[in-house]
Formats: C-alpha cells, sequence, structure tokens
C-alpha cells in the first residue's frame, strides 16, 4: 500500500508555512520572489495529490497552467526588480517608500 | 509497525522527497548569499519533483525540472550575478522588533489550522471527480497523454490563453528591463533618438567602410 495522500497534504502545508515565513520576514526582493515559488510549489503538491486521490488528471491540468503563470510571473517580477535597482541600487523592500503618504 | 501499513520503499521515497523539500525550503528562507538560497530552491524543486513522480504526474516532475530547475532558477541566477550579491540584507538584522515572532506565529496558527481542517474533513475536499469518469491516473507515457489529451480538449481555451499570457509577460519584461538612454529623459526624445538612429547608422557606415579597406 502506498503512502497515503494526507502525508503529501501535511508537507505541503508546511512548504507554504515555510514559503509564507520567507515572504513575511525576508526584506531582499530576489528572496521574497523565491518564497513566492515556494508556496506555488506548495499548493502545486497538493494539487497533484488531490488528482492521484481522486483519480482526476484535471488536478496535473491545474499544475500544468500554474507553471506557466509562475513563469511569466517571475519574468515580469525580475524586469520589475531590475528596473527598481537601476534607481535605487538596492533590493530592500524598505527602501521603496516613495508612495507613501 | 510503518513499514506492516505501507510499502517500504514507498516510505523511503516520501522520506526522502520530504527531505530534500523541507531542507530546501529552510535553505532558501535563512541563507545568507541570494546565489546558496537559489540553490537550495533547487533542492526543494528537485524535491517537489521527487514526490510528483511518487503520485503518477511523471510528465509534471519532467516539467518541473526543466522548467523551474532549468529555466526560472537560472533566470534568479542571472539577475542575482547581474545586480550583485547585497550583503547588507543578510537574514540576522530584523527592522521591525518582533516582526520575526509575530510572523511566526500567524503561520504556525495558519498551517496548524488548515492541518486540522484537513485533518477532521477525513483528507477529502468534497465531492469526487467526474470529468474522467473513474479511469484511473496511468504513469509513464500514459500519463503524458492523458494530460495532453485534457490540455488539448477541455483546457483548450486556457491554454490559448496562457499563451497571450506569455507574448505579454515577455514584451512586459523586455520593455520594463530595457536601458533608458539619459538623453531621453530631458523631454527631446523623438529628436534624439533620430540622433542616435543616424549615428548608428553612421557607425554601421564606418564599419563596412574599414571592413572594405580591411579587404582591399
Amino acid at each position: 500500500m502506498s503512502v497515503p495522500a494526507s502525508w503529501y497534504l501535511v508537507l505541503a502545508a508546511l512548504l507554504f508555512g515555510i514559503g509564507a515565513f520567507g515572504v513575511l520576514t525576508r526584506r531582499s526582493a530576489l528572496i521574497m520572489f523565491m518564497c513566492i515559488e515556494l508556496m506555488l510549489n506548495a499548493v502545486n503538491l497538493t494539487f497533484v495529490t488531490f488528482a492521484r486521490s481522486m483519480s482526476d488528471v484535471g488536478g496535473q491540468t491545474t499544475v500544468f497552467f500554474i507553471m506557466v503563470v509562475a513563469a511569466a510571473e517571475v519574468t515580469v517580477g525580475l524586469g520589475i526588480v531590475v528596473a527598481v535597482f537601476r534607481r535605487r541600487a538596492s533590493t530592500s523592500v524598505d527602501e521603496l517608500s516613495e508612495l507613501q503618504g | 509497525m510503518l513499514s506492516m501499513l505501507y510499502a517500504i520503499p514507498d516510505v523511503l521515497v516520501f522520506a526522502g522527497a520530504a527531505l530534500l523539500i523541507l531542507g530546501g525550503g529552510v535553505g532558501v528562507i535563512t541563507m545568507k548569499n541570494p546565489v546558496h538560497s537559489a540553490l537550495s530552491l533547487i533542492m526543494c524543486l528537485m524535491g517537489v519533483a521527487v514526490a510528483f513522480l511518487a503520485q503518477m504526474a511523471d510528465f509534471l516532475a519532467a516539467v518541473e525540472i526543466i522548467v523551474y530547475a532549468g529555466a526560472i532558477v537560472v533566470l534568479f541566477l542571472f539577475v542575482i550575478m547581474f545586480l550583485g550579491v547585497d550583503k547588507s540584507l543578510h537574514p540576522h538584522v530584523e527592522p521591525l522588533v518582533g516582526q520575526r515572532w509575530l510572523a511566526g506565529a500567524g503561520v504556525v496558527i495558519t498551517v496548524a489550522g488548515v492541518i486540522a481542517l484537513m485533518a477532521n474533513s477525513h483528507w477529502v475536499s468534497g465531492v469526487l471527480s467526474v470529468s474522467t469518469g473513474g479511469t484511473a491516473l496511468a504513469t509513464g507515457a500514459g500519463n503524458v497523454t492523458q494530460l495532453g489529451d485534457s490540455v488539448f480538449t477541455t483546457y483548450l481555451l486556457a491554454f490559448e490563453a496562457t499563451a497571450g499570457l506569455l507574448i505579454i509577460a515577455v514584451v512586459g519584461a523586455v520593455l520594463l528591463a530595457r536601458r533608458e538612454r539619459p538623453e531621453d529623459a530631458d523631454g527631446e526624445a523623438p529628436d534624439e533618438s533620430d540622433e542616435v538612429r543616424e549615428s548608428e547608422t553612421v557607425g554601421v557606415d564606418r564599419a563596412f567602410d574599414s571592413a572594405e579597406e580591411v579587404e582591399s
């Protein structure tokens, strides 16, 4: 008998927690992007687990689309980081305070 | 006792994947150097790929390594190298006092709540699926066929939409990362760009001239 789905769901929840903690505490925009990738992968793992436990390929298709969106998000996000770095010479999100009232 | 319940290879694969995923994830948020964080991210993604393989998602496991570890992390590394490593942002600096404890408490409460919620609903989300009519998930080449069938029939519209999304993302990234010339800031952009274009063509002509001179 193979490993139950609940183990993978707990693992995915822990990975999501790690990613969320990173986004909340780290200051570098690059590290925050990596933590967003961690959270996206946790959700992907949940989708694949449910696809297995319900024998439905739709969950895997959703993961396929999540990967495409993640690639697009990283491309635009890193473009923004490079553009910001060109003006501020820093990737710290604390120093981006031009818009505060 | 565990080995009586579940097959030992499956448990070992799960343990390995969990070790890679959690170790990589913790590495991403604790490493001082962004390059090391990116390498930890690769480790975590490898673990996710192993977990995909163990759960009959063969195609997605391959895509996970090719797209994530092969393209996205390389993009991260490229930007890190391009910008230079920022040593002032190491994780031991805590600008907001108590932020880390609050974030940790919030994350622990959320994750524990999600796990408790799933355990109380017997780990299923609701109604059983009807889209495949109860046919089992295949592995290997069969999995690729199943996924291809699904993407190009049921989810064809979403697939076409992702093509538009990727085009928009590429154009946006090029526009964002393009270096503006300092002359453009003066508000005389059209004239300046014309001059630049002329000077560029002059440069090309000169290059051709010098090439001809070399030939003659």
